[in-house]
């Protein structure tokens, strides 16, 4: 009896152990930039191409960074709720647009020139905001995914929440669902107001 | 395809042309997508590094693949990154930091032995040593049941020499 115990015991902890696993979200890799500085950038403002944005232009104020695209099909799921969220908020929300046209497989990039490659991706994310709504204070313009490399962007959309020191507080990859929002970003917003 | 079996010989002397002509049609695309991917044959020494140092790490979207065998656009951008870096003379540590420092040590197939990975190093090794310490424990309870048996009677050893004899010499 004793042998049988120790045998179902041990396959019960195994059982476990795979069920946790399981649960995990193997898309929710913790990131290393959480507590380091929001990496530096500049980049063209979707509305005024001709002007730039950067963070160092959020020195002391609370934010959040939203990365998107008008190909991504997930943003589509979270933007009601970022819609929403903006109709009320306390913080500026930066839109980063992600690979507008390169990151779209429709395009063959060897056949579009790079002064085109802009003037598309300005039609589509205008567009694609006239749509569904412009939840940002701004976005910006990453053709091709060189700034998303320094955030460590590997799934649209992500978003980053940047205190007032210009420090990464938080990282969610994937849609921000209501539940995100209230539970963990809305908390964080409010404290680092403080 | 069924139909195209049962089909005359002229009618199938048409379907290989039509196979031809389709082969041929995508002949030109495939070539052309070869070239796009094809590394820079001017410094082979470049791109060997660039193959090593990519099949260490982990392409984030399908996260089963490493960067070098991934076709997702990320692992492109980031092979396109490595390469620019290889160009501008970095060591092959400030490479692997500069992912490290973005993506995380999940990007790497071999992360470093830290408190948060220690038990994905030291498993394996604890589950052996739990396995064979399982395994001495039984095969010693095993000797000793053999050796406390108790050992045969006269009556019964005379008799089981009787029968071995007899299954010798029938």
């Amino acid at each position: 009896m004793n042998k049988y115990f120790w045998i179902l015991g041990g396959f019960a902890a195994l059982v476990v152990l795979l069920a946790v696993g399981l649960g995990l979200n193997p898309r929710d890799v913790p990131s290393p930039l959480v507590g380091k500085p929001a990496p530096a950038f500049t980049l063209p403002v979707l509305a005024a191409p001709d002007r730039s944005f950067g963070p160092k232009d959020m020195q002391g104020k609370v934010w959040l960074l939203n990365v998107w695209s008008s190909w991504c099909v997930s943003c589509r799921q979270e933007h009601p709720v970022l819609v929403q969220f903006a109709k009320n908020a306390s913080v500026p929300l930066v839109g980063l647009n992600y690979k507008e046209v390169r990151g779209d497989a429709e395009f063959d990039m060897s056949k579009i020139p790079a002064a085109e490659e802009k003037r598309l991706a300005i039609g589509r994310a205008n567009q694609w905001l006239g749509q569904h709504g412009n939840p940002y204070t701004l976005s910006v313009l990453d053709l091709d995914g060189r700034v998303g490399i320094d955030y460590g962007v590997y799934g649209v959309p992500e978003t980053y929440v940047i205190d007032k020191a210009g420090t990464i507080r938080m990282k969610h990859t994937g849609p921000i669902s209501p539940d995100v929002l209230a539970g963990k970003i809305l908390p964080l917003l409010a404290e680092l107001a403080k | 395809m069924i139909s195209a079996l049962k089909a005359t010989p002229q009618r199938r002397g048409v379907l290989a042309l039509w196979l031809l002509a389709v082969l041929f049609a995508f002949l030109p695309l495939r070539v052309a997508l070869a070239a796009d991917t094809a590394p820079p044959a001017a410094d082979p020494v470049a791109e060997k590094r660039l193959l090593k140092l990519s099949e260490e790490l982990r392409c984030l979207v399908c996260q089963n693949q490493n960067i070098a065998d991934s076709h997702a656009e990320l692992a492109e951008d980031l092979r396109r990154e490595i390469r620019g870096m290889i160009q501008a003379g970095k060591s092959d540590k400030e490479i692997i930091d500069f992912m490290v420092a973005r993506y995380g040590d999940f990007v790497l197939y071999r992360p470093p032995v830290k408190a948060t990975t220690i038990l994905l190093w030291a498993g394996p090794l604890l589950l052996m040593v739990f396995g064979m310490v399982a395994l001495i424990r039984y095969l010693r309870q095993r000797n000793l049941r053999v050796v406390d048996d108790a050992p045969l009677s006269d009556a019964d050893a005379q008799r089981a020499e009787a029968l071995l004899n007899e299954a010798k010499n029938p």
